[in-house]
């Protein structure tokens, strides 16, 4: 008896995992393409998943958007992947440095830093030099990730030091630290401001110049499809995607 | 609460099919730690636990871990009391209530903080204006963060060893002519010292590896809000070997905190 029941749950997990293949072959023709995106370009990038995927029938995009840094990691620890599109040069190296991409990354956007301030503007707050203002609290990125670098690099450069009530793991935090009006002032790249219109207010500023994040996208090196990876690179990098990049606040490359 | 074995019961052996998962449970707890402790960079250890940021959210971690974990004894010390003894109406909805923090993610917790007591928060914009007070941002924030999370551990403990402990000793008490507060001073406390024990150690444990709540509702901020957790989280971004190294701290620190307490709190402190 005792076997028998064994048995039948053996049988159970054969048929859970033939299950999970099987669904995937009621379209024969059609192959995942594995896309590791920066989370930034996730509205661009799922914008664009029907239009590659009516020029080439046989693929089936499927994207995993989330911090670089972390994305690279998991391409190095051998995650599948078929392309890799990073918000950053240097995760894209950490990749390369790992041997996971053939030939040169491309850059296709770059994106710059923008000021973020609840509606109405509360504290009245025009310039750079305004979020170093003693009664203006203000939320970063840490220096650590993308976003905290740019950060750092415009304090460098206009010789303005902030003094932020916290350094955030991510944009995502500091923009929702201004939705919640808990910070007067946030610093967030132009496309995730875009993403929040209406609950936030966008304040260029011209020093932002001095940090321009450019966004590499590659082929990785063995990948499961590499006709279909290299496929989406060039589609990236063509006139129509980049009409999208620059409708959601990207700078060309 | 020491389980002693009643001699006439005849103990029947463990099924043998009950290994095989039992030993794949343990593993599946087992195994990561020992990735870690296998990839750790050993040869760097010392200089990358003990860089100042490390540092800062260490000394963060334990400072706000000890103010937390004083606070759900004496909040939710009696909190435990009033639903184990207490007959108001609601009670068995209160319970449930209790149990909130702990089916939560973290994180949703660290977001209702900041929607109560965030500037646009009701409790927020009160205190702002009445006291000039503000809590996100602050260290006061992470202990609320931590209190919040770690409060159900202490509760749930306490509540079950008053429950298990009943009230015989205490209405004989009652009945010998003791108030209420020496019934509760000289029995009831002497009586749920383990449970409260093993509750303290708990919502200690909870408070150093608490990150959601506190990351949503605090921020981070070096030496400010950011706890050890938080700074695994974003040295992971620069230094994968500095992530893992201050990984290893915190496991340190909470096999520790259990190894060292737990049994203790267990077992009764004699």
């Amino acid at each position: 008896m005792k076997r028998l029941v064994i048995a039948a749950l053996a049988a159970g997990l054969v048929l859970v995992g033939c299950g999970g293949a099987g669904s995937g072959a009621s379209s024969p023709a059609r192959v995942p393409v594995t896309v590791l995106a920066a989370a930034s370009l996730q509205s661009v990038f799922t914008k664009l998943e029907p239009q590659f995927e009516a020029a080439n029938p046989s693929a089936d995009l499927r994207f995993s958007f989330g911090g670089s840094s972390d994305l690279a990691q998991q391409i190095v620890n051998g995650a599948p992947a078929d392309v890799f599109a990073s918000a950053n040069e240097a995760q894209m190296k950490v990749i390369q440095d790992a041997g996971k991409v053939t030939g040169t990354p491309q850059p296709f956007v770059t994106n710059v830093l923008t000021i973020v301030v609840p509606p109405g503007n509360p504290k009245n707050i025009h310039s750079f030099a305004d979020l170093a203002e003693p009664d203006v609290t203000e939320v970063v990125c840490a220096p650590q990730v993308p976003c905290g670098a740019a950060t750092t690099k415009i304090e460098k450069a206009t010789n303005i030091k902030l003094s932020p009530a916290s350094e955030e793991q991510d944009v995502l935090s500091v923009l929702s630290k201004v939705e919640a009006r808990v910070a007067d002032a946030g610093l967030v790249y132009v496309t995730d401001a875009r993403t929040a219109t209406g609950k936030v207010q966008e304040i260029d500023f011209p020093e932002a110049s001095k940090a321009v994040n450019i966004y590499p996208i590659a082929a990785i090196n063995n990948a499961p499809h590499p006709q279909l990876a290299k496929a989406f690179v060039a589609f990236v990098l063509s006139p129509d995607a980049r009409q999208q990049f620059t409708q959601a606040g990207f700078g060309a490359a | 609460m020491t389980q002693t074995r009643d001699p006439h019961i005849v103990h029947t052996g463990l099924p043998r099919a009950l290994w095989l998962p039992a030993l794949m449970a343990l593993g599946l707890i087992l195994l990561p730690v020992l990735g870690l402790v296998v990839r750790a960079p050993w040869s760097r250890f010392f200089t990358l636990v003990t860089s100042e940021s490390a540092l800062a959210a260490l000394e963060l971690s334990l400072r706000t871990g000890a103010v937390s974990t004083l606070l759900c004894i004496v909040l939710g010390g009696p909190l435990a009391v009033v639903l184990a003894r207490g007959s108001v109406p609601g009670l068995r909805l209160l319970r449930s209530v209790v149990l909130l923090p702990l089916v939560l993610p973290p994180v949703v917790g660290g977001l209702a903080l900041l929607y109560l007591l965030g500037i646009s928060g009701f409790a927020g914009y009160a205190l702002d204006v009445a006291f000039g007070v503000r809590v996100p941002f602050t260290t006061t924030a992470v202990i609320l963060a931590q209190t919040f999370v770690a409060m159900p551990f202490l509760v749930v403990s306490l509540e079950g060893a008053l429950r298990t402990a009943g009230e015989r000793y205490e209405s004989i008490a009652a009945t010998l002519g003791a108030t209420p507060w020496t019934v509760f001073r000289r029995i009831t406390v002497p009586l749920v010292l383990p449970g409260l024990g093993s509750g303290t150690v708990l919502s200690f444990a909870r408070c150093l590896g608490e990150f959601g709540a506190t990351i949503a509702f605090a921020g981070s901020l070096q030496g400010v809000t950011r706890t050890l957790p938080l700074e695994v989280y974003l040295q992971r971004e620069v230094d994968a070997d500095g992530a893992i190294a201050l990984s290893l701290v915190l496991v340190a620190v909470a096999i520790v905190v259990i190894v060292v307490g737990r049994p203790r709190a267990v077992e009764g402190l004699q």
